[in-house]
């Protein structure tokens, strides 16, 4: 009906049926459609990359330009009371391949590289022949000879830094210092008791770097880096090395298997020197066996024999069961306890106190044990510090060997009023005569240098009985004593010698260790040398006259060093004229 | 109007080319600081080299060796000693 009116109009064109097809609404409104269509998933596109995944791009952006570098911090130095080095960190390369690359270096290229590092062509080349990603050439390479490989623009070498550690100090501090393992990590003595402190924490920061590599900006710092502590030790390097020097002669001289030697400032409990032989070279420590390493000062135990005595006098005259004038017999030289009997090396007839500690009678001193209940022994053994750890925070210390007193038989008792039955550590010995050197108290070690003066002790005899026994000690290393090699000309010493059977396998060997334990000055005492040789076997096994004169030598050039006045001074100026030549 | 916004168009020119600039001269005086960062760390380097250096020369054992060998020094006996101040009582009790 409609089409028909229209032609009435005159279209007739229109009235063609190819025309009666007429363009469909729909199909314009589709192509709209699909244009918008497209259009919206570009806007969505972009809305989701730069709105909802723009961290990814953000971080792929910087990744072409920003770099997190590391920034290194090296292990804090340890030295010595004075400021002296004993262990310095300082920068090396380590040289590592990847193999595969590597392998592609001419012949030339490889004697080149192998000279520089001191290796042999083979050597070089059985290292970049494994197939793995990753191997080191050679570490702790110095800083020039890795600059001129990295010169050579070798294909697949590569290098890192790292640090090596130097003890300029050698062996002679080895055993207290102690070293580090490649990668900065504390193996013994100091290095390790105080690793946490030393070691140096990297930081990093993040930079823009140009085409060429160089840094143009700065944009922060992630983690600022933070170089290790530097540590300072209560040892004085001098007195370590007078120390070192004398007991390496005397343990050379008596042919003995070892020995070691302490010294303690009495005032503050600083430990200034500590030697151990045999002893080894921190810096090379290729040949390095089990023996060598220990520092036998604080892990090892021995019987310390007459050394204990004066604490059993102390004990009893504290008891006020003796006088130091009181007369002991002694004779005949042989004391029967139960199935055993104690004799005297030389037979004493009727002793005071002081006379049984200047004589070191072994029956005196039996007899003196024997009033005193086992318990009380027991405390103050335990008061002085035997059977317990000292405490230095220092690797493989031990607490030595003491039995509860409940089941000491009457024997025991005695034989541990001379120093047997009972290990100690030198270091425990030399701290313990700390009591007699001070009024009384003991105080604790510190292998740190303390800035204190003082450090308050724990009172175990009362000053007088301190006094007393220094007075007896003095006698002991006099001329009528047991150690008159122990003398210090210019000095009033005071110590006491011990000797001790050694026990092999469960007995007694005839093997020996010879000891001697002592203060100066006996007026106002500064230092404690404890000094203790193993196995002397060149005929001496005294301690009097194996460890006695290293005591001696060692204390008098110690107490020189530290410009303590001597308290027996053989010339005064002013006396006869003369002066200041010194 | 066109006269002004042809004034502006500069201003922002001569300002862009201002922090292009300042960005690099930024950049390269940030570049000698990091130089001399480097030089810091290098003379770092080197002060422990030479630190170490000068403790290894002077080691107790080389000095005696030094003063005994060499230069023929020895230690006076007791007898050879003056004390300059008399000790007649003790110099410090104090301090405990």
């Amino acid at each position: 009906m409609v089409v028909r009116r229209r032609t009435r109009r005159g279209h007739r064109f229109t009235e063609s049926p190819v025309l009666q097809l007429a363009l469909q609404g729909w199909r314009s409104r589709m192509v709209g459609l699909l244009l918008m269509g497209a259009f919206a998933a570009l806007v969505g596109r972009s809305f989701y990359l730069q709105v909802i995944n723009n961290d990814f791009l953000q971080e792929k952006g910087e990744s072409r330009y920003l770099r997190d570098i590391e920034v290194s911090a090296s292990r804090g130095k340890i030295v010595d009371r004075n400021g002296d080095m004993l262990a310095v960190s300082t920068p090396m390369k380590s040289i590592w391949a990847i193999p595969a690359d590597a392998r592609t270096m001419s012949a030339g290229q490889k004697r080149q590289l192998a000279a520089l590092l001191d290796m042999s062509v083979r050597d070089l080349e059985g290292r970049i022949a494994p197939e793995k990603t990753f191997v080191f050439i050679k570490r702790q390479v110095p800083p020039e000879t890795a600059d001129r490989i990295a010169a050579l623009k070798l294909p697949g070498v590569h290098q890192e830094k790292e640090y090596r550690r130097y003890y300029p100090t050698g062996d002679m501090t080895a055993h207290v210092v102690g070293f580090t393992g490649v990668d900065d990590k504390g193996l013994e003595g100091v290095e390790r008791a105080f690793q946490p402190s030393l070691i140096g924490r990297h930081g990093s920061r993040t930079v823009i770097r140009d085409r060429r590599g160089n840094i143009v900006e700065d944009i922060g710092a992630l983690k600022p880096p933070q170089d290790g502590q530097d540590i300072r030790l209560a040892l004085d390097s001098k007195i370590q090395y007078l120390a070192y020097s004398q007991l390496k002669a005397a343990v050379e001289v008596n042919r003995a298997k070892a020995g070691g030697i302490i010294v303690i400032d009495v005032r503050s409990g600083e430990v200034l020197a500590l030697v151990n032989l045999p002893t080894y070279n921190p810096n090379n420590r290729e040949s390095l066996s089990g023996p060598q390493l220990r520092n036998r000062a604080l892990t090892d135990t021995f019987e310390p024999g007459s050394t204990l005595k004066p604490f059993t006098a102390a004990l009893a005259l504290e008891r006020g069961k003796f006088r130091p004038d009181t007369v002991i017999n002694c004779a005949p030289g042989r004391i029967t306890i139960g199935r055993a009997t104690i004799s005297d090396a030389h037979p004493h007839g009727a002793l005071t106190v002081a006379q049984v500690i200047q004589k070191s009678s072994n029956v005196g001193v039996t007899k003196m044990a024997l009033t005193l209940p086992a318990q009380d022994m027991w405390q103050m053994f335990d008061a002085v510090g035997f059977g317990q750890l000292p405490h230095l925070g220092f690797p493989g210390e031990v607490t030595g060997r003491l039995r509860s007193w409940k089941n000491w038989r009457p024997i025991e008792q005695a034989t541990m009023s001379y120093g047997h039955g009972i290990s100690v550590s030198l270091i425990q010995l030399a701290r313990a005569y700390s009591v007699f050197a001070r009024d009384g108290d003991l105080i604790p070690l510190s292998l740190l240098k303390t800035d204190e003066p003082a450090v308050a002790g724990v009172p175990v005899f009362s000053p007088e009985t301190a006094r007393g026994m220094r007075a007896m000690l003095e006698m002991a290393a006099g001329p009528e004593g047991t150690a008159p090699l122990a003398r210090v000309p210019g000095y009033r010493v005071g110590g006491k010698t011990g000797t001790a059977h050694k026990l092999v396998d469960g007995a007694y060997a005839n093997k020996y260790v010879s000891a001697f334990v002592g203060f100066a000055p006996v007026s106002d005492p500064r230092l404690i040398v404890a000094v203790m040789i193993d196995e002397p076997s060149a005929g001496k096994h005294y301690g009097g006259s194996v460890a006695g004169p290293v005591f001696s030598q060692v204390m008098g050039a110690s107490l020189r060093t530290l410009g303590i006045l001597p308290d027996a001074p053989t010339q005064v100026a002013g006396a006869d004229g003369a002066k200041g030549r010194l | 109007m066109v006269r002004f916004n042809m004034i502006l168009l500069l201003i922002a020119v001569v300002c862009a080319l201002g922090t292009v600039t300042s960005q690099h001269r930024a950049r390269k005086l940030f570049q000698a600081v990091e130089g001399e960062h480097e030089r810091v760390r290098k003379l770092d380097i080197e002060y422990g080299q030479l630190q170490l250096e000068l403790s290894t020369w002077a080691t107790h054992p080389r000095i005696e060796q030094i003063a005994r060998g060499t230069l023929h020094m020895v230690t006076p006996d007791a007898v050879g000693r003056v004390v300059d101040k008399p000790a007649t009582k003790p110099a410090t009790k104090g301090g405990r």
